[in-house]
């Protein structure tokens, strides 16, 4: 089976994770904007990170036969440090049409503060001009009040609920953002977000129209293997394949494709050899040859290990 | 602005016209319109970013003829291996030249800073096209320190750039460089022209580094050393022909058969069945580069 990580910072993550990520099955990760768990404190660092997301990073993935795709946006964190955040907005339109960009995001609230809030909607106004997906992070904190308010936002500026991820989904958000029309991501995370065995009752109770997982792993104690380990954890308590799948793949596809900016041709029938990137080329691996032909790539890291090893608490 | 940035402007409108389909056509030419009546940044970002996704990523479709045309606005200039979106983003970045050509280095300097993958190798490969080239100097040899091949070849490959503008010790690093990530030295512009003394000890010393950790060295290499060869360079070719492969030890003979060193024709004469293949004339670096398979 193959997956899509649709959230997981990779700058933050190794080579190991990569060559695992791939070996699991992990065909492409989209990576959101946010922060770097060390508040930026001028424009310019922030420059550099976006540049990084649209370059290096994308660079770094191609190496091991995953495809690298972001999403720009100020995250909510950083919206409270109004002149960087003022700086930031200014600069934003010239990252979100670069190549690979599928969303706005990730961008919402964090505690609600009303520069978050003027940050927010500054964004989805961007997202709406540009006719691009908004990637909403939900708070950790005041959650459900937090993830009802960003929608609400969303629908007073117009935008199509279609076009709009809710991530951080748990029990308490999850029927109200499906009613509405959005889509619902969830986090599989130790400690804080979603726990596996949650999620397969998720996928129990509300089947798998608009909903999708991915791992948000980061600088944190994470697993950039949550959506693989879940997706075997949801067939081990019999949830049927065909929902694991949109679980796991297509439904992210679907949604992200809405940017013209991802497609299953990407990796399914990539180019030999990408003119403009190079998509071959290996001075990561500084020598070693870049694990591009299935013949040469790693055992799957799963393979063979029990249910209960794909548990996330 | 030079005639040349404005020559090579019409003529990546003009290729691109005869590809592009006719609605993105249609979104380039209104992009060129409002650069030329609102030369803004704002306007420049966005045009330059959009290109991608409005014009595609197919390959740009060159004939001979174009090549020449290519040649005859800007000596040395060879668009080889271009898409549409890089020709679409270094017409309208050109667009801005012409209409505020004081500004035009800074602005660049901007789009070169955010940048992504597909972008950075566009600018780069247009160097050549920009008016006030002195200007990008520094930009060009950055461009030669990043780690993504693509970005790099940018500037090396097809590109008279490095050759008219890089110093001494740049023009050397890009070498060493090339040969350090396996980048293939036939498509640096000026290879041998550029060749010097310092360069040729530097390639030698990469050799005997390589030859110590039993590693193998490209061929190529040796091509660089031929004008400036001392008495230790042909004792290095001395080994190549006594040790080397096929292909290493044709490379040797193509250097010393080029080289001006007094004992290169004596220690060419030891592989005498080397030297009928230079008679011949089936021997150059094209032919090797191709048999060793480095196109």
């Amino acid at each position: 089976m193959k997956f899509i990580d649709p959230h997981v910072h990779m700058n933050a993550r190794t080579t190991d994770d990569y060559e695992a990520m791939a070996a699991a099955g992990v065909v492409a990760v989209i990576e959101p904007a946010f922060w770097l768990g060390q508040p930026r404190t001028s424009v310019d660092s922030y420059i550099d990170y976006l540049s990084t997301l649209v370059g290096w990073e994308r660079f770094r993935a191609s190496q091991f036969g995953i495809r690298h795709y972001c999403t720009i946006g100020l995250n909510s964190k950083e919206a409270n440090n109004e002149a960087l955040a003022e700086a930031v907005l200014e600069i934003l339109p010239r990252f979100a049409s670069k190549e690979g960009v599928v969303a706005i995001g990730e961008i919402g609230y964090d505690e609600q503060t009303a520069l978050e809030d003027k940050a927010y909607r500054a964004q989805l106004e961007l997202a709406k001009e540009l006719e691009m997906p908004v990637m909403i992070h939900t708070p950790h904190r005041d959650k459900k009040r937090g993830t009802s308010r960003s929608m609400d936002v969303c629908i007073e500026h117009g935008l199509d609920p279609s076009m709009v991820i809710v991530d951080h989904n748990n029990e308490e958000t999850v029927e109200e953002t499906l009613e509405r029309g959005f889509w619902a991501a969830f986090t599989l995370y130790p400690k804080t977000k979603m726990g596996s065995e949650r999620m397969v009752d998720i996928a129990r109770k509300y089947g798998s129209e608009r909903i999708f997982i991915d791992s948000s792993a980061d600088w944190g104690v994470s697993d950039p293997l949550a959506v693989p380990k879940t997706a075997r954890l949801m067939l081990a308590r019999g949830i049927p394949e065909a929902d694991v799948y949109k679980l796991c793949y297509g439904n992210a596809l679907a949604c992200y494709s809405q940017s013209g900016q991802i497609k299953a041709e990407d990796w399914e029938q990539p180019a030999p050899i990408d003119q403009r990137t190079l998509f071959e080329g290996n001075s990561v691996l500084r020598g070693q040859s870049p694990r591009i032909d299935d013949a040469d790539r790693a055992a799957d890291p799963l393979a063979g290990r029990s249910v209960e090893e794909m548990a996330i608490d | 602005m030079s005639a040349p940035s404005l020559a090579a402007a019409d003529l990546l409108y003009r290729w691109l016209a005869r590809q592009l389909s006719p609605e993105a056509q249609g979104w380039l030419e209104a992009q060129r319109e409002k650069l030329q009546a609102d030369p803004s940044d704002r306007q420049l970002y966005l045009s330059v970013s959009l290109a991608q996704r409005k014009v595609g990523k197919a390959d740009l479709d060159l004939g001979a003829e174009d090549f020449e045309a290519a040649a005859s606005v800007r000596a040395g200039w060879r668009p080889v291996g271009w898409s549409v979106d890089q020709a679409a983003r270094l017409a309208l970045a050109l667009t801005i030249a012409a209409a505020a050509p004081e500004r035009f280095p800074q602005r660049m300097e901007q789009l070169f800073r955010t940048a992504d993958v597909g972008e950075l190798v566009a600018f780069y490969r247009g160097l050549p096209l920009y008016p006030q080239p002195e200007a990008f100097v520094a930009r060009a040899a950055e461009g030669c320190r990043t780690n993504m091949r693509a970005v790099f070849e940018g500037v090396s490959h097809h590109n008279p750039y490095p050759a008219e503008r890089f110093d001494e010790v740049a023009w050397n690093h890009m070498v060493l460089k090339s040969i350090f990530i396996g980048s293939p030295l036939y498509l640096i512009h000026g290879l041998d022209d550029r060749q010097n003394p310092e360069l040729t000890r530097m390639l030698c010393d990469y050799a005997h580094e390589r030859w110590a950790a039993s590693r193998t060295i490209t061929p190529e290499l040796w091509r660089c050393t031929s004008r400036h060869a001392t008495d230790d360079t042909l004792n290095d070719l001395k080994r190549v022909l006594d040790t080397g492969d096929a292909t290493e030890r044709r490379a040797a003979a193509l250097t010393l058969s080029t080289s001006p060193h007094p004992g290169a024709g004596a220690l060419l004469q030891t592989a005498p069945e080397l030297v009928d293949e230079l008679e011949t004339g089936s021997l150059s670096w094209a032919s090797l580069v191709r048999d060793a398979g480095l196109v």
